[in-house]
């Protein structure tokens, strides 16, 4: 069984957002999204469960994703695939929506997961894109995933509580954090990392036509960058005896109780 | 009063040695180990790239992984501090002929300097000791520089291990084999969770020690192999900040006086330091010995004061706080540094082994140059091809440290900091005339006092720290969340300490430490190590810092 | 400029995100907007959008749509979306609708911004308005074809029950042979526990105020009473008081609910991060300088022992009238 990850760096330390190109400003040394690694994780454990296949991660990042890729190989995955390219660069959801599932494509394979949201948001609801693309049946939320007979069975959670729903492979998951603790790399993992297979390649390789690529290929913008604005009048009294009737009207004219 | 080496920390050197215990498969072998991704660590790494690639058969016989640096913080440069302005004479030595000067990431030569004597209203411009000059030097981060050292030690062939806690010493038959790392995933009370994964047994011919100030190994390594020298180490807290400003600072500017006070009764040892980091950022900090005597003394918060002085707040105006952190810095110099910096199989580099100029501000050139020669030495031994752990294989490395310019200069300055014991006046008079005798005089050398062995007063000095306004003045947990720490919490305490001591003491620890770790409560002091930076002050002060789980700590990236 | 809400329903009931953002909509005031309701049996749902804002709904109502599951709707929704040139989507944040929402961007090769608390009219463009970076700075964002996909944060905006009636237009179904692979086997049945910490829209949370971990009880009491779930800060949970799965802030989790009240909590940055981008924060604190006071809604310097148990007994006095 082939399971592919898809995982995103993110910057190190605290974000900033470049002020010039008003993107997350991803100069800094990266590392894997916690979020990934609860995906590469559960790709591993699919993996050993079945007492065979390969756990590939596919990346789109800039040279540096190296980073969170030999990260996730030390935690066990077997081959990563980086694709790198300027071209790519300010590539919304549409753009790297469709770089992805060309990837994918070219990799075939029969689970696909995601981790379910970036630490910076930028590939939140990612998942759903790709499978639209791939035409593969798509579960998110996934808090458990076993499988047996070609089909996968996902416990999904809802605002609702838990969905059980089946999807034949291949298909795509999105998994959320309660899924799993993913493990520490050993140390031998980690050093075993540098040398698994990592391929990187351009979106040429992957046919991705230049005009769905970057910002040509993206169909939003960014504008500007502004200060939140006030949380509104903020209230603060002493408690006299009728603090608690005090918050209660509040709570009632805000409609919270 | 008390003081705190009255309630000593239950450390037991024993506990970090081990001979190694791994079977032989899950044993991890390497050709030389360096634990710590500093200058020093790095250093070693690159001197030792370029040596293997002139010498394959050196290579050969040291296996897959010639060459290992393990680094407890998230990656090189997380855990690295420093002001700093750095002598380039050290990475000119080591790039030689491969990398220029321009191709390193400083913010550029120091071009003007001041240095101030403050009082609480003015700034009094005075002349720069003759030990401060700074011609000729280069302002960086020593977390960028830090980064920058490592790809190019990456380059050169070593493999970083990154996140990788080198908790015990290993040896055996009285010879160094190399460390065991730490485990990872264990909870608070040391319990095994869900993804345990247990440490491993590092073996290698040679480990060099480039742990950096209070070095968890290099502490235990100098206590097992008998190295410790006449004298104790003793230490400086510095705490630093990067700031965002409006207008370029274009000078190196340095600091005495206030807000430190200068009667030698509080023994107050220090300055300030602000330099420019490029057009648009500027880094400064307060540093403090430790040796300091009032328990209400808070290096934060004077930090913190320092920057409501005119000279400093216009220089801030507009700006943003951008990173702040903390770290020690060995102050003993010459007089401190252990009877010799190898046993067998081992080296120790860097500031793990004390060497810092004091009066001069500068480390960072003597870990790369220690490291360097530590890579020679390694090499020279392999290349006879000596056990390197038999004993006194490895004595190459005093020898060429003892002819190298880092003991020269060390040397000529060894008495001045001991000699601001006395205060600044006197401090400042003796110093100017060790440095106009060239460290010829006093011809006796002066005694230094263990951090833990001073006697505490109580003054209200507190009093005056100001409240933060969250702009320009900051709180301790705040400068934490600066500093880029996300320590897991759920792990153990990493800070061997007495928990049940007098109200002085615990007030002591909560004042010093920068990062709100201590709390003193009614029967003693609380511990929230996951607000711990590893600045090393505790070790200094009653305590002992040992590493926590790796990657815990700082994220600095700019400091 | 026409628009379409996608109006999703749990049981019989039409979700109050929804409604909201079909409030939204409407006032934006910019031409037609229609509401999509999608499901089996559905219909009198549709009704009931009219009273909420909705011109005109949609109807698709087949035995196959019956579970809510994300890319039948988006089958229905880009068909529709073609068919009668709509424009502009817009979603309320849900599991649900969040994958509607991509899977419809890729379909249509359209435009989605996400996490958006606001849109408006700007320089006759349409502008989203997105926090970032733990909602210190808010983004403006855009769109630069048509049609155009919006998903905004749950909660963003209040239904405006107005009245009114619906023109009711049923949709033909036509579903691609993948979006029917993945199968309900199981649908989520009523929590009976309180929500878990993630997902509650009332959370009461912990602090050292305190004073002890039996004090944790006047928290669990209000909690209960408020239907919503137990917070705590790392210190409590550092000191043993309760569970480290409790635990909100920069170590421990990320929670947005509709309330937050902190009891005893000073509102160090560590915790603020893990909770500011609550609705709405109440605080009580004895501390009249604590930090938290300079990021709550309505603050109270007051005994907490006083004050929460007093609030509770309010709010169970409410709910039995």
């Amino acid at each position: 069984m082939k399971i592919a990850v898809c995982v995103k760096q993110i910057p190190e330390g605290n974000s900033r957002i470049d002020p010039g190109t008003k993107r997350l400003d991803r100069g800094g040394e990266g590392t894997l999204n916690a979020f990934d690694a609860n995906a590469v994780e559960e790709a591993l454990r699919l993996k050993d469960s079945t007492g065979e296949g390969e756990v590939v991660l596919l990346s789109l990042g800039l040279a540096k994703a190296q980073d969170a890729l030999r990260k996730a190989l030390a935690m066990g995955a077997d081959r990563a695939v980086l694709i790198s390219d300027d071209a790519a660069a300010g590539s919304d959801l549409v753009a790297t929506s469709y770089a992805l599932a060309k990837a994918l494509e070219r990799e075939g394979a029969d689970v696909i997961l995601f981790g379910q949201q970036a630490g910076d948001s930028d590939g939140a609801v990612l998942w759903a894109a790709v499978a639209d693309r791939l035409r593969m049946p798509v579960v998110s939320q996934a808090a458990e995933i076993t499988h047996a007979d070609g089909k996968l069975t996902v416990k999904r959670q809802t605002e609702f509580g838990y969905d059980v729903i089946e999807a034949p492979l291949p298909a795509v998951v999105a998994v959320s954090d309660a899924i799993n603790e993913p493990r520490y790399p050993s140390l031998k993992g980690i050093m075993g990392a540098k040398s698994k297979p990592q391929e990187t390649v351009t979106l040429a390789d992957l046919g991705v036509e230049a005009d769905r690529a970057g910002e040509q290929g993206s169909r939003t913008e960014v504008y500007a960058l502004n200060d939140p604005p006030a949380r509104g009048d903020s209230k603060k009294i002493d408690d006299d005896g009728n603090a608690a009737q005090a918050i209660f009207d509040f709570l009632a004219e805000k409609r919270l109780v | 009063m008390t003081k705190p080496a009255d309630f000593p920390p239950p450390f037991r050197t024993a506990d970090y040695v081990a001979a190694p215990s791994d079977p032989p498969e899950e044993r991890i072998d390497v050709g030389v180990l360096i634990v710590g991704a500093g200058p020093a660590g790095l250093a070693c790494g690159i001197r030792l790239g370029q040596l293997l690639e002139e010498a394959p058969e050196v290579r050969e016989r040291l296996g897959e992984v010639p060459v290992a640096i393990l680094e407890k913080g998230k990656q090189a440069g997380s855990h690295l501090l420093s002001g700093a302005v750095v002598n380039p004479r050290s990475l000119r030595r080591l790039f030689k002929g491969r990398k220029r000067l321009d191709e390193m990431p400083f913010y550029g030569p120091v071009e003007h300097e001041s240095v101030y004597f403050l009082t609480h209203k003015s700034a009094l411009r005075i002349p720069a000791p003759p030990t401060m000059k700074n011609e000729g030097n280069y302002v960086a981060s020593l977390s960028r520089l830090g980064r920058w050292l490592a790809e190019q030690a990456e380059e050169a062939g070593a493999m970083l291990l990154p996140e990788t806690v080198a908790e015990k010493l290993l040896v055996s038959d009285g010879r160094a084999r190399g460390v065991r790392t730490g485990d990872k995933g264990r909870g608070r009370n040391g319990q095994p969770l869900g993804n345990f994964e247990p440490g491993s047994d590092l073996v290698a011919k040679v480990t060099v020690l480039a742990e950096g100030t209070q070095g968890h190994l290099s502490g235990v390594a100098l206590d097992r192999f008998g190295l410790t020298g006449e004298n104790p180490q003793v230490w400086a807290l510095g705490v630093k900040e990067v700031w965002k400003v409006k207008r370029p600072l274009g000078r190196v500017i340095h600091t005495l006086g206030w807000p430190l006070r200068g009667g030698a009764n509080f023994r107050e040892f220090g300055g300030s330091f602000i330099y420019p980091m490029g057009e648009d950022m500027l880094t400064l900090g307060m540093v403090v010995g430790l040796d300091y005597r009032d328990v209400e003394l808070s290096v934060h918060d004077l930090l913190q004061e320092l920057k409501l002085h005119t000279l400093v707040r216009k220089l801030l105006e507009g700006g943003e706080r951008v990173e702040w952190g903390a770290k020690t810095i060995p102050e003993g110099g010459f007089l401190a540094l252990p009877k010799q910096l190898h046993a067998p199989g081992l080296l120790i580099t860097g500031d793990g082994a004390g060497l810092v100029n004091v009066p001069a501000l500068k480390g960072i050139h003597y870990a790369i140059e220690s490291g360097r020669l530590a890579a020679e030495a390694a090499f020279a031994s392999l290349q006879r091809g000596q056990t390197p752990a038999t004993p006194g294989a490895l004595a190459g490395y005093d020898e060429a440290l003892r002819e190298s310019f880092v003991w020269k200069d060390l040397l000529e300055v060894r008495n001045m900091r001991p000699a601001f014991g006395r205060g600044l006046i006197l401090g400042g008079a003796l110093a100017g005339v060790m440095t106009a005798t060239k460290g010829r005089f006093p011809r006796r050398d002066l005694r230094l006092e263990r951090d833990a062995d001073v006697d505490l007063i109580r003054t209200d000095r507190a009093k005056s720290y100001p409240a933060p306004d969250g702009k320009l003045t900051f709180d301790k947990l705040s400068s934490v969340f600066a500093s880029g720490n996300k320590t897991r919490d759920d792990q153990p305490n990493h800070i061997v300490l007495q928990r049940e001591v007098p109200q002085d003491i615990a007030l002591l620890w909560e004042r010093m430490c920068p990062a709100q770790v201590y709390e003193a409560t009614e029967t003693g002091v609380d511990v929230t190590p996951s607000n711990c930076v590893q600045c090393g002050a505790i070790s200094a002060k009653g305590g002992r810092l040992t590493p926590p789980e790796g990657g815990s700590g700082p994220e600095y990236t700019l400091t | 400029m026409s628009t379409l809400v996608f109006l999703e329903h749990h049981g019989d009931e039409l979700l109050k995100g929804a409604l909201g953002v079909l409030a939204k909509a409407a006032s934006l005031g910019d031409g037609d907007v229609a509401g999509v309701v999608i499901g089996s049996g559905v219909r009198p749902l549709a009704d009931a959008a009219g009273t909420f804002g909705a011109a005109k709904v949609y109807v698709a109502d087949d035995a196959q749509l019956e579970a809510p599951l994300p890319q039948p709707r988006v089958d229905v929704i880009a068909q529709l979306v073609r068919d009668k040139g709509i424009e502009t989507i817009l979603f309320g944040n849900s599991v649900l609708a969040a994958d509607v929402a991509a899977g419809l961007a890729a379909r249509l090769d359209a435009g989605i911004n996400w996490d958006l608390v606001d849109l408006v009219q700007q320089d006759g463009k349409l502008v989203g308005k997105r926090p970032a970076l733990q909602d210190s700075v808010y983004v403006d964002v855009g769109w630069t074809t048509e049609p155009r996909i919006a998903l905004f944060r749950s909660g963003s905006f209040d239904p405006n029950e107005k009245g009114g009636s619906a023109e009711v237009e049923d949709v033909q179904v036509a579903l691609e042979d993948f979006s029917s692979a993945a199968r309900m086997v199981d649908q989520a049945h009523e929590e009976s526990e309180g929500p878990s910490i993630e997902d509650a829209p009332v959370i009461v949370a912990g602090g050292r105020g305190l004073g002890g971990p039996e004090n944790f009880a006047l928290v669990e009491e209000l909690a209960k009473a408020l239907g919503g779930a137990v917070g705590a800060t790392r210190a409590v949970v550092d000191a043993g008081w309760y569970p480290y799965a409790t635990q909100v802030g920069q170590t421990g989790k990320t929670v947005a609910p509709k309330l937050y009240i902190a009891c005893g909590i000073s509102g160090a940055i560590q915790h603020k991060v893990g909770m500011q981008s609550s609705g709405v924060i109440v605080a009580i604190n004895k501390d009249t300088n604590a930090p938290i006071f300079e990021f709550s809604d309505l603050g109270v310097v007051g005994d907490v022992h006083e004050v929460v148990p007093k609030l509770t007994e309010l709010v169970k006095q409410r709910k039995s009238s």
